[in-house]
């Protein structure tokens, strides 16, 4: 099996897909002849034209209304904000137009097609405008759908999923793991279930949450607890919303703990919206208070990324205290 | 990029240079204006488009007065644009894509839709497209082609230039046409859309309708320039301003601007100079903004007398006609209303479904939650909603169409 970075994994799963449906079309800033400014759109332009791969203005709203145009058309717009930090200009044609299409219309019209993708997420030098992770304002929005993956293999495969599913799909890629993550990636086309968690690791003393690039953060806090003899058990959450409710309460109900983290500061992160729904419905299960490891509610610093990060060593302390409460 | 003129001195430009015409073929007296040629028209269609902008204008006036009596939540009128919105309907092909802003319901009934269709929206009741989700006004159409009207203002603009991105590349010689108020024109849709279909060259044609006010400012406190035509220069598009409460010349230039969308794939600006003779919503009042006199003047130039007039002059049309035709209009619509407002909503678990493909587990947990709530309280809630749960016989009550909605 091939070794793919996650950049060529979403590559690999854009170059299918184009392949299989020319109303797979790809576009946003730089994606064209270039391929992007992370490379993921490499060679897309050569092979299927500049009708189907193409930049466009500089222009965020505009991208995303023209992609709930197109999708409503018919055609499958894969369309990329360069980063995260960018989407903010194109929030009314998200939340507003793109989520509520098929629901206002009651179901004359959709934009299922439509598949956003975007860099997010720290650890990469880039300060307040090149680090955020905005998928708490999606979540609260009914109609989209909002995936994470945590590594090459789940990024082909979730993108795959993404561009084929019936709704919209906004994919946050960790722009920190788009090298870093090496892994086997086949080379044959695959799909990974959106909306389903997966639990990558069993054990019976505390469920340890996450997603994307939080994930590998996790492994290693894991492993230092694990020395001190607790048994963790870890999910990876992959899709935000609508988010597998049942995966994680049946993993609270075994072990009476959790620990959630994501990078996002804390206030109105979805950690609290997880923490709340697991206290309803596994209250009597809890050993212990729901653990919270994320940013702060500040903007996204500069020269204390470090610090500032929800890193292992704080994940770990959050393991600890959840066990000896 | 090259310059064709160098200055050595600082030499500034304000586009007051140019001033772009207004395309006017019909006078209010019904003549045209000499050396003005009319349009290719045969009778039947000439008088199609005379039906619609009159049913237009029926059902406005019926649908403001329900809305008074308190049987609708919320109206909005074409009121002195129907001209501009059939004309320009009239002049496209049914299968092209209309994505409208919200007043343009003449482009539906010239397309066909029914009077039922309209009420059922009006009322969201059961046999609303759009299942009673959205205010009243709130129009869609597949099978006329009539994209579902969202209301937050020009987000349907840069969706047109991406829908007719998509019918390019189909192939199938289509355009997509979308209209919008001066006002929306501010937005930052507007621009986005205009410059995407023309660096991608769309087959799309925007059609502002000028109507002088964005609820109650000016088109003088919403731009400084010369109307919104001139924009289309500094996207080096092609643009043409019009009358529009001239439906001659609406329709000649909408023919044009088709033909550069759909063969040379050229994006179009259309400018209708025109007035919202009504108010912006049944929640508005003109008068508090501007004078019955400036009303006056502009009913004076109504678009459908105008139309009317040459109708009569070239023997297609007779006042007795008009007469039969309203009446019969008028006992219709009254008749369609009254059937719509005694249908029940749409059921309860059309709250849940179409939010995505498919019902998620946590929204069907959320619906069964609320059933299990209504069966506890069966009297405080309208019957519509206990209707559909069998377990629940519900007794009188009746469900009024906009309860939960306040005008906006």
């Amino acid at each position: 099996m091939p070794r793919m970075n996650m950049l060529q994994a979403i590559n690999n799963a854009l170059d299918i897909a184009m392949a299989e449906d020319d109303k797979v079309l790809c576009f946003g800033e730089d994606v064209g002849v270039f391929g992007g400014v992370f490379r993921a759109t490499s060679h897309l332009q050569e092979k299927y034209g500049r009708d189907r791969c193409f930049n466009t203005p500089l222009v965020e709203q505009g991208i995303i209304g023209f992609a709930n145009g197109l999708a409503a058309q018919g055609s499958v717009p894969v369309a990329e904000i360069q980063f995260a930090d960018y989407i903010f200009p194109a929030f009314d044609q998200i939340v507003n137009e793109t989520a509520k299409f098929r629901y206002r219309s009651g179901d004359l019209f959709n934009v299922g097609g439509l598949t956003i993708r975007t860099p997010y997420g720290g650890g990469i030098s880039g300060g307040h405008y090149h680090s955020q992770s905005p998928e708490a304002y999606f979540a609260h929005t009914p109609g989209l759908k909002v995936v994470v993956p945590r590594n090459p293999y789940q990024a082909k495969g979730l993108l795959l999923s993404a561009i084929r599913d019936p709704d919209p799909v906004l994919f946050f890629e960790p722009k920190r793991l788009y090298r870093a993550a090496v892994g086997e990636v086949p080379e044959e086309d695959y799909q990974l279930p959106i909306g389903e968690a997966e639990v990558t690791k069993e054990g019976s003393d505390v469920t340890v949450l996450g997603w994307g690039a939080q994930m590998e953060v996790i492994e290693r806090a894991v492993e230092l607890a694990e020395k001190e003899g607790v048994s963790c058990e870890v999910i990876d959450l992959r899709s935000i919303l609508p988010w597998d409710e049942d995966t994680v309460v049946e993993s609270v109900l075994k072990t009476g703990r959790l620990v959630i983290t994501h990078e996002a500061p804390r206030t109105g992160g979805f950690a609290g919206e997880i923490a709340a729904t697991i206290q309803e419905r596994c209250f009597l299960y809890l050993e212990s208070p729901i653990e919270r490891v994320t940013g702060l509610d500040t903007p996204f610093p500069l020269t204390l990324e470090k610090e500032y990060l929800p890193d292992h060593l704080k994940i770990f302390e959050a393991i600890k205290a959840s066990v000896a409460f | 990029m090259t310059t064709t003129h160098d200055v050595y001195a600082p030499s500034f430009m304000t586009g007051d240079e140019f001033h772009i015409p207004t395309f006017r073929l019909l006078q209010q007296d019904g003549t045209l204006f000499e050396g003005a040629e009319a349009p290719e028209l045969d009778e039947d269609k000439a008088l199609k488009i005379y039906r619609a902008m009159l049913i237009t204008r029926v059902l406005d006036e019926r649908m403001m007065a329900a809305q008074r009596q308190g049987r609708l939540s919320f109206y909005m009128q074409c009121t002195g644009e129907e001209a501009a919105v059939i004309g320009a309907t009239a002049a496209l092909d049914d299968a092209d894509m209309i994505m409208a802003q919200y007043r343009e319901q003449g482009a539906l009934v010239y397309r066909g839709f029914s009077y039922d269709e309209f009420m059922n929206q009006l009322f969201g009741n059961e046999l609303d497209y759009g299942k009673g989700r959205q205010m009243p006004i709130h129009y869609g159409s597949r099978k006329l082609h009539y994209m579902t009207i969202s209301s937050p203002l020009a987000t349907q603009i840069p969706q047109a230039t991406g829908y007719a991105y998509g019918q390019k590349l189909a192939g199938e010689g289509h355009c997509t046409i979308t209209f919008f108020g001066e006002g929306a024109a501010s937005e930052g849709d507007f621009h986005a859309a205009l410059n995407m279909a023309s660096v991608h060259k769309v087959p799309v044609i925007f059609f502002c309708r000028n109507n002088g006010y964005a609820i109650s400012t000016p088109s003088s406190e919403q731009f400084a320039a010369d109307g919104i035509a001139p924009r289309a220069f500094g996207y080096r598009m092609h643009v043409i301003r019009v009358d529009g409460n001239d439906v001659l010349a609406v329709y000649r230039a909408t023919q044009e601007a088709r033909k550069l969308a759909v063969e040379m794939n050229q994006p179009v600006l259309i400018e209708a100079m025109t007035y919202r003779l009504a108010a912006h919503s049944s929640s508005d009042d003109p008068s508090g903004y501007r004078s019955r006199k400036e009303e006056e003047a502009w009913r004076e130039k109504d678009p459908i007398l105008r139309m009317q007039r040459w109708l009569i002059e070239r023997g297609w049309w007779s006042e007795e006609r008009e007469k039969e035709l309203q009446d019969s209009l008028r006992r219709e619509v009254l008749e369609t209303m009254k059937r719509a407002e005694k249908r029940p909503p749409p059921p309860l678990e059309s709250l849940v479904t179409d939010v995505y493909a498919d019902v998620t587990p946590a929204l069907q947990r959320q619906l069964d939650a609320l059933k299990t709530h209504i069966r506890k309280h069966p009297d405080a809630y309208p019957k519509g909603a206990r209707s559909l749960d069998p377990d629940v016989k519900a007794p009188g009550g009746e469900h009024k169409a906009g309860d939960e909605q306040g005008g906006a």
